[in-house]
């Protein structure tokens, strides 16, 4: 679930592109000549981009408009499927509403009133907006050599050797090295030697041979 | 099993599942997604069980979300199906919401008929509606004596007229229904203000006896645009009676159980107007067509909505 900060972001971003937008199209009904053809146009898309902007990234972008893509923001249904057009209809017209009486002020005050931080409009069309995390690349592992660990260590204590290897790069070698020290009485050694053990120790539960 | 040799054994299928998610467009068969989503959904449970590395499990996690996106966009895409809307949905939902279609009508038609009543016998009733000019303008418009017919006409052509049909009923519509948010309030103070100002307008006309030139203008679009506004009416009561009155659900539900009712309308509502600006901008205009036949088309054009507006009753009862 996302608060108000990062929506109000994407949504001014959102207002920054609708402008850019409109006043392109001013500047072509201008040539085309405002008064025929040209304003009709205009008006028409006027009243989509005033209206139907946000539905229509939302149905057909996967529920990002291009601020919420950039805020990596998502807009889902409550149960986290894709956001449907009749839903993304309802939260997109009840804006209306959320924006009373200035500058989104029921939005947010009802935003902050809910766990799931949803405006009116959302609490209507049943939807939220969620963060899209990129995954996190596979941890990397300095190549050791695996050792057997002399004694059976429990599955949570196999874990903590496990993690202990994986996080090695965050850790400084002093740190490190008082860490392994912990464990002398299964690595038999201490200093650089223990650390290096307890590595082998678990690369050999991670399953490298 | 070791983590090392989880990931050695599943990394093909998780490779073909990333590369699904990668390129949504080719295509994913609801089959094929379905048995990709129950693996991984297995992959995660094991990961988490046996305390695999916090980044694999993420990265599974990542997965399955994409997969059930996928799974469920699959379904969102194929439900829109315009037969069925016309032929059943929508007159369904009109069926539906045919108690707040009614306080609707009243709202917009009673106020109306008292302001065009007060407004035909007081010369100056108008004036607490419009402002001079803008009645001066009006009336400059519907004057006999004029050819074109219509509103501004601040261009000739009429697709700028339907461009601006298109843009400020809709507007209003979508106002109308959002303002149902509020208790209903908001509906009730557009549907009202919209009967004044209409009522208002028609009473002082036919009091200066431009009869000929104003009625035969509105009765063509009259059905859909009209109508349309009332389905908006109701469709933003739905919102505010459900907030008031949620029944056995908790406000919240019932909040939504009526957000998911009224999109139907919502639709139909858009579509009605479209037409309506497509008849205000093309037909309604022309000063060429003989006042009998606009009648006679605006006849026929308002049995038609209000027929096929009473159709939705045989869908409910199967």
């Amino acid at each position: 679930m996302v608060g108000p900060v990062a929506r109000c972001f994407a949504f001014l971003i959102d207002l920054v592109i609708r402008g850019i937008i409109l006043a392109a199209l001013s500047l072509a009904s201008v040539l085309l000549g405002f008064a025929g053809i040209g304003g009709g146009f205009f008006l028409i898309v006027l009243f989509v981009i005033e209206w139907l902007y946000p539905v229509l990234f939302e149905v057909f972008a996967r529920g990002q408009t291009p601020g919420k893509k950039l805020l990596g923001i998502t807009v889902v249904n409550d149960d986290l499927s894709p956001v449907t057009l009749g839903s993304s209809l309802v939260r997109n017209l009840l804006r209306t509403v959320d924006f009373l009486p200035l500058f989104y002020l029921a939005g947010l005050v009802t935003m902050l009133c809910n766990r799931r931080f949803q405006r009116l409009g959302d609490m209507a069309a049943g939807t939220l907006v969620v963060s899209t995390p990129a995954s996190p690349a596979s941890i990397e592992i300095a190549e050791v050599v695996p050792l057997a660990p002399p004694v059976a260590l429990q599955r949570n204590e196999q874990t903590s050797i496990i993690h202990f290897l994986q996080r090695s790069s965050q850790l400084s070698e002093p740190r490190q090295q008082e860490l392994a020290a912990i464990l002398d009485g299964i690595t038999h050694e201490a200093g650089e030697d223990g650390v290096d053990r307890l590595h082998r120790i678990g690369a050999w539960y991670l399953g490298m041979r | 099993m070791k983590q090392h040799e989880f990931e050695a054994e599943h990394r093909g299928l998780w490779q073909r599942v990333d590369a699904a998610l990668e390129k949504p467009t080719q295509e994913n068969n609801a089959e094929v997604l379905a048995e990709h989503y129950l693996r991984l959904c297995q992959h995660l449970a094991i990961a988490k069980e046996r305390m695999y590395d916090a980044a694999l499990v993420e990265q599974l996690n990542n997965r399955v979300l994409g997969l059930y996106r996928e799974v469920y966009r699959y379904r969102a895409e194929t439900r829109l199906n315009f037969y069925a809307f016309f032929w059943r949905d929508f007159p369904l939902a009109i069926y539906r919401h045919r108690f707040f279609i009614l306080v609707a009508f009243i709202v917009l038609v009673l106020p109306g008929l008292v302001a065009g009543t007060w407004a035909y016998v007081d010369d100056e009733a108008i004036y607490s509606v419009l402002d001079s000019s803008d009645v001066r303008h009006m009336e400059r418009i519907y004057d006999p004596e004029a050819r074109k017919l219509g509103r501004e006409r601040e261009a000739d052509t009429d697709i700028y007229m339907f461009g601006f049909y298109i843009k400020n009923n809709i507007s209003v519509a979508f106002r109308c229904f959002a303002g149902g948010l509020l208790l209903g309030i908001g509906t009730l103070f557009v549907l009202f203000f919209n009967g004044v100002f209409m009522g208002s307008i028609a009473g002082h006309l036919t009091r200066l006896d431009y009869v000929d030139t104003f009625y035969p203008f509105v009765v063509g679009h009259g059905s859909f645009e009209l109508t349309a506004i009332v389905f908006s009416g109701a469709a933003g009561l739905r919102l505010g009676f459900a907030i008031l009155n949620p029944g056995q659900m908790s406000r919240l539900d019932a909040l939504r159980q009526a957000g998911r009712d009224v999109v139907p309308m919502l639709y139909g509502i858009v579509l009605m107007l479209i037409i309506a600006a497509f008849i205000e901008a093309f037909w309604s205009s022309s000063a060429a067509l003989h006042i009998a036949v606009k009648y006679s088309v605006g006849a026929l054009l308002w049995l038609l909505v209000l027929l096929y507006s009473f159709s939705g009753r045989r869908h409910e009862s199967r």
